[in-house]
């Protein structure tokens, strides 16, 4: 198996660092083969620059894609939408001749070839096919017990005849992670909607990209539970500041502490709360952070 | 809404040119039942759909920017139409024609300067340097070679002048 090539993208590294230091810490600790992709740009983000102009989202997507085949190694992503992108633009480049002969003219300007010689990872995917949940189970500290509602995000399940990970209506190989650290992953309505960030909708008609999100949030909170964990800084970001703009419109309060995966995992491997980046969460998770601390 | 002055048959061909799936389209109701963007917003896609195939005002329709791309609907569509990649094509069609969100500029904008739709902050310096990581991501940002090469890239797709620096209408005003 090649080895890995940390794809950051854009959300993670300027707005979450504390899931980029997340993700260093568990693949160091965990010994996996990963090295930083240097020099790449945005995915391009799918519903955004896909929605504009498929010809600039390819070549884009190419060129991240290019540095990582000139390493020899598989792209790692930690994010639904840097996955979506890379995947799909990946893969139609490989299947059609015509469009890669395209994109490599424009690539030509910057010396570069796309020759379709690597895969595109999402670390969630990756952790289940690669380690599955004895893998990760053997790895773990301090076994977490807290209640947690999963957010698995839309493009790292589907399109599903592309993603290849089973039910897109009822998946549960991110709950196996997750239960794998010793949490319990609750049910609950709506589990695998969206969170309303995607599409350039957050960016452009925010107020009614949060009513998905508070809808999402209704639920998790009638749910009960310690936290949400999900699998994509956007829907992050849309669940974690979302609160608090959704408080601002709507004077609704939830107050859930929100984490990526790579933290929820970062915590049972035994790094602390605070290396992990966890209290630079809008929603302040002390309560949270005081349970992990104190062994619960 | 008032029709443009000028023959739009060749956009509109162009439009059933992309939505050519939707044609296989029963009209069920599957897609827009599905559809998580339609219980909180405005948006009804199989109807935006089905008008996409007849009308070019589609375009100038702020429903259209509506969809997340949760890929629910194409996934439950018994006819299996890609309605998400129509989506893709008619946002791509507007844009063509200079239709555009003005915070979809913005950000366009952000990419060709930056090489990143969301820019590194001040803040998030700080929080980087406290947390042990590089000040600057290693990404383009701390590339300018990188950076030129995405400008680059941009300039010969026909990016800038499509997103950038063109006067664009407001699809927000324009919907009715």
């Amino acid at each position: 198996m090649r080895g890995l090539s940390l794809f950051l993208g854009c959300v993670i590294p300027n707005r979450y660092p504390g899931i980029e230091m997340a993700t260093k810490l568990c693949l160091a600790k965990m010994d996996i083969d990963c090295v930083e992709l240097k020099g790449a740009s945005c995915c391009p983000a799918p519903g955004l620059f896909r929605s504009f102009d498929r010809t600039s989202w390819l070549a884009l997507a190419a060129r991240n894609i290019v540095l990582s085949e000139e390493l020899d190694r598989d792209i790692l992503t930690v994010c639904n939408g840097c996955y979506s992108t890379l995947a799909d633009a990946n893969s139609i480049m490989k299947e059609d001749k015509a469009l890669r002969e395209q994109v490599n003219r424009h690539l030509g300007e910057i010396g570069r070839e796309f020759k379709g010689s690597i895969e595109i990872r999402h670390i969630i995917e990756y952790f289940h096919r690669e380690l599955g949940p004895q893998g990760i189970r053997k790895h773990v500290e301090r076994p977490l017990d807290i209640r947690v509602a999963v957010h698995y995000g839309c493009h790292l399940l589907k399109p599903s005849r592309d993603r290849r990970l089973g039910s897109f209506e009822r998946p549960e190989f991110f709950d196996e992670l997750i239960e794998s650290l010793g949490a319990t992953s609750v049910d609950y309505p709506d589990k695998t909607e969206c969170c309303g960030a995607g599409g350039g909708v957050r960016s452009a008609l925010k107020e009614g990209s949060l009513r998905l999100a508070q809808n999402k949030l209704s639920r998790i909170k009638e749910a009960g539970v310690d936290c949400i964990v999900n699998a994509c800084p956007f829907c992050h970001m849309q669940l974690d500041l979302g609160q608090e703009e959704i408080q601002r419109m709507t004077g609704a309060e939830y107050n859930i502490p929100v984490l990526h995966y790579t933290q929820l995992l970062g915590l049972a491997l035994g790094f602390t709360p605070g290396m992990l980046g966890i209290n630079l969460n809008v929603i302040k998770s002390n309560t949270f952070i005081q349970r992990i601390e104190n062994g619960q | 809404m008032s029709e443009p002055p000028h023959d739009n048959t060749d956009l509109l061909n162009t439009m059933k040119a992309a939505c050519k799936d939707t044609l296989k389209c029963m009209q069920c109701g599957v897609c827009s039942g599905s559809c998580p963007s339609g219980r909180h917003m405005a948006i009804n896609i199989r109807r935006l759909v089905k008008k996409a195939a007849r009308t070019v005002d589609v375009l100038k329709d702020e429903q259209l920017w509506m969809c997340t791309t949760c890929y629910n609907c194409q996934e439950r569509c018994p006819r299996n139409i890609d309605i998400v990649e129509a989506v893709f094509s008619l946002r791509s069609i507007a844009v063509r024609e200079g239709i555009m969100l003005p915070e979809h500029g913005r950000v366009s904008g952000l990419l060709i300067r930056h090489g990143h739709a969301v820019p590194i902050d001040e803040e998030r310096r700080k929080q980087r340097a406290e947390l042990g990581l590089e000040e600057i991501p290693l990404t383009v940002q701390s590339c300018p070679e990188g950076l030129e090469e995405v400008r680059t890239l941009l300039r010969s797709c026909g990016f800038d002048r499509l997103t950038g620096n063109r006067n664009k209408s407001n699809a927000r005003t324009e919907t009715a």
